[in-house]
């Protein structure tokens, strides 16, 4: 079949006006850092974009001290309906604003500007929007009629949604009546920065939003930090850990949300090619940098083959290169170090007896960059079908009974997200009663909205981003 | 030549109805004077008759379909967007209001009032699900939620108080879905008018909110035994003329509401909301 080629859709970049050297934002200044200053890289050509501040102790000191006072002095003892008009103006500016962001966003991360156009960017809006309801109506969400705030967050983010984790941690953190000290992921600090300058221009209060950026030293310092009340990290299991080793023993607050190993059910009466799309869509959105990706097909044993087939034929179309390409599907990995870890374990699924597959594609010669990656003839003792591979890489196994799809669904120390897919509603929701998992998506796959709470069961994490729910990580409930 | 010797004449605004989104006259070509507290004279208010009533009826039920089926998301946005509208004409309202007898101060007071008051319904539009909704836990393999749906077409009359009554009966009925015919004060009939055309500007669906002003003993009868009319705030009617029109309303079981504010400024809770919603309550089989 003739198939024509697509002519390239580049993005301008003229929408972002980047500068040589970015500083922190401590009580409302952007300031300098006392520790050796970052580059960030553009992953889809391995260039610098920029120079970054590190914040050593002194400077988170000084971050946790502006937020403390913000929060006793101006944000905590204002109304919530004015503390709502802040966060209706950041929606609103954040909406403005939404093609600079978006790519500034695809040109630190290496995300196809697509998604971060039409996912990342607007969902951060409308996070803001959402919680800005709340900001004067925490008395309805069912924890008493006046829940009291839990004073200065320590917030640490990764890299792979930096704005719209920004915006999962700052809005419903400030819609309760708390201050923030936000530290970005170091490989994609570019946009949390752009969002300080959108808090100046919303006027929100000096110190009620503070960014420190740097690397691993900069986020322990924050977290064991002891003029925080509560931490919230966003990130890999292991990091998780540590963190919650770190405030053990002490009165902080912590939610964390972790690592997945998220599985695909399908059945074999499912809508086959809505499931194709789904899988394809669950595994490889956003290069499979995705907590919640469905990084595992369990498709029944009677179609599988069939199935497996029209998965790799879709992938076959997968449109991998340029982020800033307007039909790109798949961008780049965000960072070398990231490459080289997706790399090694898929070099462990090969040694391991898996059968490996990738559709024939060119990738670009510079930057980060890996191939839509499928294995078949995945035991569930795989490191493949175990560990979080972060990366665009699906592994396949089988099930025969909807008994058989739970157990091996199941059968993670994590649980974070699953999809099921079949025609049938009452197994669908059978099914979904027996995941472990914080989300279930029944023919359809990451979906996000402010409205529905996120986050998992067991080593994925505890406590909940988003509705009414995510309100209690925020609050002294 | 003779510019400062000239007063200019202000070019005065001609009050309509508000229906379907259009300002028409009245079709009885009917209007009736409106004065200011002092009793000087101050425009000719359109005088909505019972097809009026009728006409806008027929709108509300038109855009209920569209309106209801917008995310919620999507209705707070355009509920915070009459927010910004109100708050772009503080002055004018302010104005407007001074007009029908308030101080300087109580009408500024009173236009924040009804701005603010249109943030905290806009929050409500994706939050009233998950706070008046929930899962039933049924006994038996069932997967059982009930949720909040808006009941239809709603009639809305307004109290003697210009904006401040109006906005906060009117907010309540349209965040959840629901359609509104409004009958407006009928003393002060203007800045209800006026307020339509924050409406127009604030990507409020046409049909969503209908406005009439007139003779409240002429229209609120016609409203409450409309048989396409779902549900009928009677707060803005006394005592004294309730009995008859809920009478009226009863002809299609209307859901009937009446809560006379004594401080419209208060915060005004979720009485509002929940008096123009239905539970519909879907269950569905659990089963491998």
């Amino acid at each position: 079949m003739d198939v024509f080629e697509y002519a390239p859709a580049p993005e301008s970049r003229d929408a972002v006006r980047l500068r040589a050297s970015y500083g922190l934002f401590v009580g409302g200044e952007f300031t300098g850092g006392g520790g050796a200053p970052f580059t960030t890289v553009e992953p889809a050509t391995g260039e610098p974009l920029a120079e970054v501040a590190t914040a050593d102790a002194a400077d988170v000191d000084r971050a946790v001290a502006a937020a403390r006072a913000a929060q006793t002095a101006v944000w905590g003892p204002m109304p919530g309906r004015e503390r709502a008009k802040y966060l209706f103006r950041i929606a609103r500016i954040l909406q403005e604003r939404s093609r600079e962001l978006a790519v500034l966003e695809t040109i630190d991360n290496g995300k196809p500007i697509r998604e971060s156009r039409d996912v990342d960017v607007p969902l951060a809006a409308a996070h803001f929007f959402y919680h800005a309801g709340w900001a004067d109506k925490l008395g309805h969400a069912g924890f008493g009629p006046d829940p009291r705030p839990l004073g200065v967050a320590a917030q640490v983010i990764p890299w792979n949604f930096p704005l719209l984790m920004l915006a999962w941690k700052v809005a419903p953190a400030l819609a309760c009546g708390n201050t923030v000290v936000l530290k970005p992921a170091e490989t994609t600090p570019l946009t949390a920065l752009l969002f300080a300058d959108v808090c100046r221009q919303a006027d929100l209060p000096p110190g009620v939003v503070n960014i420190v950026t740097g690397g691993p030293g900069t986020g322990r310092a924050l977290v064991a930090h002891d003029g925080v009340d509560k931490v919230a990290f966003t990130g890999s299991t292991e990091v998780g850990r540590e963190i919650a080793r770190t405030v053990a023993g002490t009165r902080k607050r912590l939610t964390l949300e972790l690592g997945g190993k998220g599985a695909n059910l399908v059945f074999a009466d499912a809508a086959l090619d809505e499931a194709v799309e789904g899988v394809v869509d669950g595994a490889f959105f956003n290069q499979g940098h995705v907590c919640c990706a469905g990084s595992r097909l369990l498709v029944q044993e009677s179609i599988a083959d069939e199935f497996v087939e029209r998965v790799k034929a879709r992938m076959a179309t997968l449109r991998v290169g340029d982020p800033l390409d307007k039909n790109t599907d798949v961008g780049a990995v965000n960072s070398a170090a990231q490459l080289a870890r997706v790399t090694d374990l898929a070099a462990a699924g090969e040694r391991e007896g898996a059968e490996r597959w990738s559709p024939p594609c060119a990738l670009p010669e510079h930057g980060f960059w890996f191939a839509p990656t499928l294995f078949t003839g995945v035991a569930g003792a795989h490191r493949i079908a175990r560990e979080e591979v972060f990366g665009p890489v699906l592994s396949v196994l089988t099930f025969r009974t909807p008994a058989e799809a739970v157990a091996k669904a199941n059968d993670t120390s994590y649980g974070l997200s699953a999809g099921i897919w079949s025609e049938k509603g009452s197994r669908t929701l059978w099914v979904a009663e027996r995941l472990r998992a914080g989300v279930v998506w029944a023919n359809t796959f990451n979906r996000f909205d402010p409205a529905a709470p996120f986050g998992g069961y067991k080593e994925s994490g505890h406590g909940r981003e988003g509705g009414r729910h995510g309100l209690a990580a925020y609050l002294d409930v | 030549m003779a510019d400062e010797m000239t007063e200019r004449i202000p070019v005065r605004k001609t009050y309509k109805l508000f229906i379907g989104g259009a300002f028409p006259r009245s079709e009885s070509g009917r209007s009736y004077p409106v004065a200011d507290a002092d009793g000087a004279f101050l425009a000719n208010a359109a005088r909505a008759s019972r097809k009026d009533v009728r006409d806008a009826v027929v709108a509300a039920r038109k855009a209920f379909p569209g309106w209801s089926g917008r995310t919620a998301y999507n209705r707070g946005q355009i509920l915070y967007r009459i927010a910004e509208m109100l708050e772009g004409r503080r002055e004018q309202f302010a104005a407007e209001l001074r007009a029908t007898g308030l101080d300087g101060a109580a009408a500024r007071a009173e236009v924040d009032a009804a701005v603010d008051r249109w943030v905290w319904y806009a929050g409500w539009a994706d939050k009233l699900a998950a706070v008046f909704g929930d899962p039933a836990p049924v006994a038996g393999p069932f997967h059982t939620v009930s949720v909040p749906e808006p009941t239809g077409v709603v009639g809305i009359v307004a109290p003697d108080g210009p904006l401040l009554g109006l906005v906060s009966m009117l907010a309540p009925v349209v965040v959840s879905g629901n359609t509104a015919v409004v009958v407006a004060s009928e003393p002060a009939p203007l800045p209800a008018a006026a307020f339509a055309e924050v409406l127009a500007t604030s990507d409020l669906p046409g049909g969503v909110v209908n406005l009439l002003t007139g003779y409240r003993a002429e229209l609120a009868p016609r409203l409450a035994s409309h048989e396409d009319v779902n549900a009928l705030d009677l707060t803005g009617v006394p005592d004294a003329d309730a009995k008859p029109l809920a009478e009226a309303a009863a002809g299609n079981l209307k859901r009937l509401f009446s809560r006379p504010a004594d401080d419209w400024s208060r915060e005004p809770g979720t009485a509002r909301i929940r008096a123009f919603l239905e539970i519909k309550t879907v269950w569905h089989t659990v089963g491998a």
